[in-house]
């Protein structure tokens, strides 16, 4: 009778409401707020943990003091200098001030272009995100199609072929599959450009390819090589939590009234499995970002993944940390704003909670 | 170990039984052999993967030149096809030569054994490193269990193949520059290691913790045995199961990263290639049409990290079947 509880939590909270359970009513607005609090302690706890981090490679890796003076410096050139820069502060003072900086974007100059890293990751960081969009779409879309496909047809040919394809392509290392679309789309089949971005039009003063024909036929083998892992992930959970839902009463009760197959399956079963898959796809939107750094090596998609690989092998570490901290504040956003929606669109959670 | 004991004490009171029976016999009834026998493709893919570990063990015996001595290369060997014979100096190739005249199926041998040497260490690091916080954190716990537990909760957070890049560069900044090239499988060893010792802290800890209350725990901290011989002598040897599938799991995702982190130019370098710095070098021939160069390292890859994968998950199912 899950299905039952299946009111968004305002119209909860409503009906506790004019009930005149005022108490209870208070009592579940507290928790949501305690859970509330407790995750953003929990979400400040890794920033500041992963901040330093950053912080110590920042500090402790390269001698920023031996980059700015000239080889002909004197030990007073060198204590003059390392006094202005505030090198010479506790560790505590200095790790505040780098989160100082880091706020207002200021994470140093590149060791290998010579430009400020804020600039530069902020120069790249759209089309990380356009790559990064078009993926989850792609994979949301076909993984779900597939997933309800898989789990009505569970014995039908395709639906098994379709199942074995996908346990292939999990074990399948994601640079494999971009290769292998490369060879196939772009070498055999000349359908598609196998790397580079191609053109971008500005909106609001960002360059974007997905606007372009051009960068938009560019974008479709990184994407898909991207989307495919989380695609196949999308596709068993959907399976899965279909089949699940299938076996319950309340569809067997929905078949005995007599309706049709498809108000069955779309209209009653498909509603709820979506749960469990809005949680997951939202958690493995950072593990596209990480995933990206790995295609847009293979596609050389000029994003802030190529960056970050780029700095690790000539060791730009200004660089490095400046992306570990972007990457945490991403994953921790993300984190977040599931775990609320998780309570948001589960009132199990909150009522069982009472 | 405890459990076979048990075994042979049950086997031995029962009157019909007259002696213990032997390993062989033990093993050849057991559910583990069952299952095997009747699953094909497990047969496969153990067999496959026997295969790849002989492959790299014996690869100096079995590869046919020496690729990575250049006084032995020939350049006129360069680009030949797979299954001939160069036409200017008459060698025989089975799987064909890259640009220097290095013949494939030698350089698939070398890098399978690069390939596998290090997903095996860095499993074996990242597996004693994690049981032996795992079994402090379960079996000691207060703030230490605290401490451990947000450091693995912290790294979980990001996918491991990130905090091996990330490590990866981090460890390459510590090495004076000219040592760069000869310690990379050591800095790529660490940093996969330790970007996959979580599983195995969280599984151990979980399960010391249910050892910890059990009566023979309780025994041994009452005759006075330290916290380490409970530890390392008695919990330890109850929680193999886990460890053992995990371990399996791991060494497939040890592979991959490994692969990814040399095909993108962060991981074994060009002097030691691994199967990913193969792959890599072989993609800058897909233009050109020398597509042997790319094929026969990919497939190793595949048959390798599919066969691991493959025996890890039926390996969980049977060891253990409530770890899914």
């Amino acid at each position: 009778m899950d299905s039952q509880n299946h009111a968004s939590i305002s119209t909860l909270v409503k009906k506790t409401y004019q009930s005149g359970a005022l108490a209870s009513d208070f009592r579940l607005a507290c928790k949501m707020f305690a859970f509330i609090i407790r995750r953003l302690g929990q979400a400040l706890l890794v920033l500041m943990a992963v901040g330093f981090v950053s912080f110590a490679m920042f500090k402790f890796m390269g001698d920023p003091v031996e980059n700015m003076l000239g080889q002909e410096a004197t030990a007073a050139d060198r204590a003059e200098l390392e006094e202005r820069l505030g090198l010479n502060d506790p560790i505590v003072v200095q790790y505040v001030r780098y989160f100082q900086r880091a706020l207002t974007g200021d994470f140093g100059v590149s060791y290998r272009v010579g430009l400020p890293v804020g600039e530069v990751i902020l120069e790249r960081l759209p089309a990380t995100l356009e790559l990064a969009f078009l993926s989850g779409v792609i994979a949301i879309s076909l993984g779900f199609i597939l997933g309800v496909y898989t789990a009505i047809r569970r014995d039908g040919y395709f639906a098994n072929f379709i199942m074995t394809a996908s346990l292939i392509g999990v074990s399948l290392p994601t640079f494999l599959i971009g290769v292998f679309l490369i060879w196939l789309f772009a070498v055999k089949l000349g359908w598609l450009p196998s790397f580079g971005r191609g053109e971008t039009r500005s909106l609001f003063g960002v360059d974007l390819a997905i606007l372009t024909w051009n960068g938009f036929k560019s974008m479709i083998l990184p994407a898909v090589t991207l989307g495919l892992y989380q695609m196949t992930l999308i596709m068993r959970l959907v399976r899965a939590e279909m089949l699940e839902v299938l076996r319950t009463d309340y569809i067997r009760f929905a078949k005995a009234r007599g309706l049709s197959q498809r108000s069955v399956n779309f209209g009653h079963a498909m509603k709820n499995t979506l749960v469990p898959v809005i949680t997951v796809t939202g958690l493995q939107f950072g593990s596209i970002v990480a995933f990206a750094i790995i295609t847009e090596s293979v596609f050389q998609w000029p994003g802030v993944g190529l960056l970050f690989i780029n700095a690790v092998s000539f060791v730009d570490i200004p660089v490095m940390s400046a992306y570990l901290l972007l990457v945490a504040v991403i994953f921790v956003t993300v984190n977040l704003i599931v775990d609320m929606l998780y309570y948001a669109i589960d009132p199990r959670l909150s009522v069982r909670s009472n | 170990m405890d459990n076979q004991s048990s075994n042979a004490v049950e086997a031995q009171s029962e009157p019909n039984v007259v002696s213990a029976p032997s390993t062989l016999q033990r093993w050849a009834q057991s559910d583990i052999w069952y299952s095997y026998k009747h699953s094909p493709i497990i047969i496969v893919s153990s067999i496959t993967f026997t295969l790849l570990i002989f492959g790299a063990v014996f690869s100096a015996l079995l590869s046919p030149y020496t690729p990575f001595d250049p006084s032995s290369l020939n350049l006129m060997n360069g680009f030949t096809k797979p299954l001939s014979t160069n036409e200017f100096t008459g060698d025989y190739f089975l799987l064909g030569t890259d640009d220097q005249g290095r013949d494939v199926f030698s350089t698939i041998l070398f890098g399978l054994r690069i390939s596998l040497f290090v997903g095996v260490v860095a499993v074996l690091f990242a597996m004693s490193l994690g049981v032996v916080l795992g079994l402090i954190s379960g079996y000691i716990g207060g703030w230490i269990d605290g401490v451990i537990m947000r450091i693995a909760d912290i790294q979980m957070t990001f996918p491991s193949i990130m905090v091996a890049m990330l490590l990866y560069g981090i460890g390459k900044g510590l090495i004076p520059p000219d040592l760069r090239d000869e310690m990379a499988i050591w800095v790529l060893i660490i940093s996969i290691g330790l970007s996959e010792w979580v599983q195995f802290a969280r599984t151990v800890r979980g399960a010391t913790m249910v050892e910890r209350e059990k009566e023979y725990i309780q025994a041994g901290r009452l005759i006075g045995l330290s916290r380490w011989t409970i530890m390392l002598r008695h919990i330890l040897p109850n929680v193999t199961g886990p460890i053992l599938v995990i371990a399996t799991i791991s060494l497939a995702l040890a592979i991959i990263a490994e692969a990814t982190l040399s095909f993108l130019g962060v991981g074994a370098p060009k002097t030691e290639p691994s199967l990913g710095t193969l792959i890599n070098v072989g993609r800058q021939y897909i233009l050109s049409g020398e597509w042997w160069i790319l094929l026969f390292p990919s497939l190793t890859l595949l048959a390798l990290a599919l066969s691991v994968n493959l025996f890890g998950d039926w390996l969980r199912d049977v060891l253990n079947p409530k770890l899914r």
